[in-house]
C-alpha cells in the first residue's frame, strides 16, 4: 500500500509540468505587458525596460519556464503582478474560505445526496422517489451562478433571513445559501447515483441470504446494501471534493466569497499570470490527492481491489 | 396417526405465491400441498420454472413483494402460521428456526464483508451474546463444516475461498443457531462434482447430529435417491405427486414422475434402453391450459383430462398423486409405458 500512495505521489510531478507548460504558454501568447501592467500609464520606456529585465520577463519562453519551475519545486509560486505580494502569501490568505466552504457543501452533498438516494430506492416508484427524481433533473439543468442569484434574492432581499453575500464574521448563516448552491449540482448527482447502486445493490443475491439470517430491514440496506452501494458513490464524492477545495469559481464570484476561487477570478481580469498559474497548480495538487484518498478508501471498501498484496486463492 | 400429527414439524397447504408482472399474472406457485417430519430429508424435484425456489423462499417469506404475493394457502411450522407472523416475529424466526442456504455461493456470500463477520453477524442476531463469544462460536461452525486454517480463514473474504469452501461456509452460517429446518435451494448445482459429494454428505451429517429437517431443492433424482426419505414433485408451479423415495422412483403414479424416471440413467434395470425426453415444454405459467396442466404432454391422456383439473388425493396411504389416472396405475390396469 505504501509504495502504491508514493507511486501515486509521484505522478503528480509529470501533471504539474504539464498543466504548468500549458498555462505558461497561454499567458506568454497574450500580448499583454506586465512591466505596463505594474507601473501603469506613463512609465517609460526606460523605465519599463530595465522592469522587465528584473523580471527576467524580456527573456525568451523556455528560460523563463525553467526559472519559475525551480522557484515551483523550492515552495517558491513567484510575485503578483498587480499586488506586488508573493503568490504564496495570497494563496494562503484564501485557501482557508475555500475549504471551508467546501466542507460545508459537502457535507451537504453527503447527507441530502446519500438519504435522497437511499429513500427513493428503498421507496421506488413511490411519491419520495418520484420527487427526488424531478427535483435532481431540475436542479442539474439550472445554471449554478442563476441559483446563486435566485437564493440571494429570495432569502437575502425579499425574506431578509439570511445574509445575501460575503463572509461577515465567518458565523453559519453567511455559509448556507453559498454552501446549498455549491453543493446543489453534486446533491442530484449523489442522490442519482446513489439511487442506482443501491437498487442495483439490492437485487443481488446476498441481500436475499441477508434476509434469511433475520436481519432487519434497516441493517440490511444500511449495512448489507449500502457498504456495496457506496463504492463508485465514494468516487464520485471523493472527485467533487478535490474540485469544490480547488474553490469555486462562479459561486465565490456570485456570493463574494473571499476564496480562491474568486481570487482566481480576478487575477484572470486583471491578467496577473503568476497568480492564475500559482492558483492552479494548487488545485490540480490536491485534485490529484483527493483522488489518492478516494483510491485508498475505495481499497477499505471492497476488499477486492489489492494494490500489491497478493492472496492465494483456495 | 396421532404420533405422525407430532411428528410433523412444517406443513404447507396449498400454496399459492403469483407475481403480477406487466405481461400478467404468473402463478409461479399454484397449489403446492406436502408436509414435512422431525429428522426427516425432503427432495423436492421438477425442471426449471416448475416452482421449487419460489415454494422455498415463500416458506421464509423472502419473495420481494412487489411484484411477488402468497396470495393464498397456510404455511404451518409447529402448528404456527408463518404467514400470520409480523415482521418482528418474521426476523427472530428467519435464520433461527428454519434457515436457508442457495444454489450460488459465489453471489449469496456478501463480498465485502469477511467470512466470520457473515457468521458472527446471524449468531449476534438471533442470541445475546457478545462479540467474543459470537467469535468463538463462529469459529467451532466453521471447523464444524470442515475449513481448515481456521484463524486466517474467519478473517478472508469471499473471493478468497473456492465454490466448495463458500458453500461449507453457507452451511456454517445457516447452522449457526441450530435450526428445526435447512432449507438448501440447489446447493450443488454450482459446484463441481466432488465438490457436490463432500457438500451433500455434509449437510447430511450435520442433520443426522443436530437432528433437524432438510429439505433439499434439486432437479438431481441421484441426490434425491440418496438422500431423500420423502420426495415432492412439482410441475408449472403445482405438487403433482408426493410420496416416499421409493414410490415414487419404482411405483410414480403421475405420468410426469414417470418421464422423469423414464429420463435418467438406471444402473438397477437389467436392460439398457436409450433415454427417453419428456416430449414438449412446460406451460407458460401465466397463461394455463384448461383441464389437467400437464395433459398436451401426456402420453396417458383421455378425453376427460381436458376438462378436469386432478386434485392432489390420497391415493394410498402417504401417498399423493394428482392425476385422474392414478388409480390405474396403482391396480396395474394401466401399464407404465416402455
Amino acid at each position: 500500500m505504501l509504495y502504491f500512495i508514493l507511486r501515486r505521489i509521484l505522478q503528480i510531478i509529470p501533471v504539474i509540468i504539464g498543466v504548468t507548460l500549458i498555462l505558461f504558454i497561454l499567458m506568454y501568447v497574450i500580448p499583454e505587458d506586465p512591466a505596463q501592467l505594474i507601473l501603469q500609464k506613463g512609465a517609460t520606456p526606460e523605465a519599463l525596460a530595465n522592469l522587465r529585465a528584473k523580471m527576467g520577463i524580456d527573456r525568451p519562453l523556455h528560460v523563463q519556464y525553467w526559472r519559475y519551475m525551480r522557484g515551483l519545486f523550492s515552495g517558491d509560486l513567484g510575485t503578483s503582478y498587480r499586488y506586488g505580494r508573493s503568490v504564496n502569501s495570497i494563496l494562503a490568505q484564501h485557501y482557508p474560505y475555500s475549504i471551508r466552504l467546501a466542507f460545508a457543501a459537502i457535507i451537504l452533498e453527503i447527507i441530502i445526496g446519500l438519504f435522497a438516494g437511499i429513500v427513493s430506492a428503498v421507496k421506488k416508484y413511490s411519491f419520495w422517489d418520484s420527487l427526488v427524481t424531478i427535483s435532481t433533473t431540475i436542479v442539474v439543468c439550472v445554471p449554478v451562478y442563476w441559483l446563486g442569484m435566485i437564493l440571494q434574492v429570495t432569502f437575502g432581499l425579499k425574506l431578509g433571513w439570511l445574509p445575501m453575500s460575503g463572509y461577515g464574521d465567518g458565523s453559519i448563516k453567511y455559509y448556507i445559501l453559498p454552501a446549498i448552491t455549491l453543493a446543489s449540482v453534486s446533491i442530484a448527482y449523489v442522490a442519482r447515483m446513489m439511487r442506482s447502486t443501491m437498487l442495483e445493490a439490492l437485487s443481488n443475491d446476498y441481500i436475499v441470504t441477508a434476509y434469511a439470517k433475520g436481519l432487519s430491514q434497516f441493517k440490511v440496506v444500511g449495512k448489507h446494501a449500502m457498504k456495496n452501494a457506496l463504492i463508485p458513490v465514494v468516487t464520485l464524492v471523493g472527485l467533487d471534493l478535490g474540485a469544490l477545495m480547488g474553490g469555486a469559481i462562479l459561486t465565490e464570484t456570485v456570493f463574494n466569497w473571499p476564496g480562491v476561487g474568486r481570487t482566481l477570478y480576478l487575477a484572470v481580469l486583471q491578467r496577473d499570470a503568476p497568480v492564475v498559474i500559482g492558483g492552479t497548480i494548487i488545485l490540480v495538487s490536491i485534485f490529484v490527492i483527493m483522488n489518492l484518498i478516494v483510491d485508498i478508501i475505495y481499497a477499505w471498501l471492497d476488499p477486492r481491489i489489492r494494490y500489491e498484496k497478493r492472496e492465494p486463492g483456495l | 396417526m396421532d404420533l405422525q400429527q407430532n411428528n410433523k414439524i412444517l406443513e404447507v397447504k396449498n400454496l399459492k405465491t403469483y407475481f403480477f408482472t406487466d405481461g400478467g399474472v404468473v402463478k409461479a406457485v399454484d397449489g403446492v400441498s406436502f408436509d414435512l417430519n422431525v429428522m426427516e430429508t425432503l427432495g423436492i424435484v421438477g425442471e426449471t420454472g416448475s416452482g421449487k425456489s419460489v415454494t422455498a423462499l415463500s416458506i421464509l417469506r423472502l419473495i420481494k413483494q412487489p411484484p411477488g404475493k402468497i396470495v393464498e394457502g397456510e404455511i404451518l411450522f409447529k402448528g404456527r402460521n408463518i404467514l400470520d407472523m409480523n415482521i418482528k416475529e418474521l426476523q427472530d424466526f428467519r435464520g433461527n428456526r428454519i434457515s436457508m442456504i442457495f444454489q450460488d455461493p459465489m453471489t449469496s456470500l456478501n463480498p465485502v464483508f469477511t467470512i466470520g463477520n457473515q457468521i458472527m453477524e446471524a449468531i449476534i442476531a438471533h442470541r445475546n451474546v457478545d462479540k467474543k463469544t459470537a467469535k468463538q462460536e463462529s469459529l467451532k461452525l466453521l471447523e464444524m463444516v470442515g475449513i481448515p486454517d481456521l484463524k486466517r480463514r474467519f478473517n478472508s473474504y469471499p473471493h478468497e475461498f473456492s465454490g466448495g469452501m463458500r458453500q461449507r461456509a453457507m452451511i456454517a452460517m445457516a447452522i449457526a443457531n441450530s435450526p428445526n429446518i435447512l432449507i438448501a435451494d440447489e446447493p450443488t448445482t454450482a459446484l463441481d462434482v466432488t465438490i457436490q459429494a463432500q457438500i451433500l454428505e455434509l449437510m447430511h451429517e450435520l442433520k443426522e447430529k443436530t437432528k433437524s429437517s432438510i429439505i433439499i431443492i434439486t432437479h438431481d433424482l441421484g441426490v434425491v435417491a440418496k438422500y431423500a426419505d420423502r420426495v415432492m414433485v412439482m410441475y408449472a408451479g403445482k405438487t403433482v405427486e408426493f410420496s416416499d423415495v421409493d414410490t415414487i422412483f419404482y411405483k410414480p403414479c403421475h405420468p410426469y414422475t414417470l418421464g422423469l424416471m423414464k429420463s435418467i440413467t438406471r444402473l438397477d434395470e437389467a436392460k439398457r434402453e436409450h433415454l427417453k425426453p419428456i416430449e414438449g415444454n412446460p406451460p407458460s405459467l401465466i397463461d394455463l391450459p384448461r383441464g389437467c396442466i400437464f395433459r398436451v404432454r401426456c402420453k396417458y391422456a383421455i378425453d376427460k383430462c381436458k376438462n378436469i383439473l386432478p386434485p392432489l388425493l390420497e391415493i394410498e396411504k402417504g401417498h399423493f398423486t394428482s392425476c385422474i389416472r392414478a388409480e390405474e396405475f396403482l391396480s396395474g390396469s394401466l401399464k407404465r409405458k416402455k
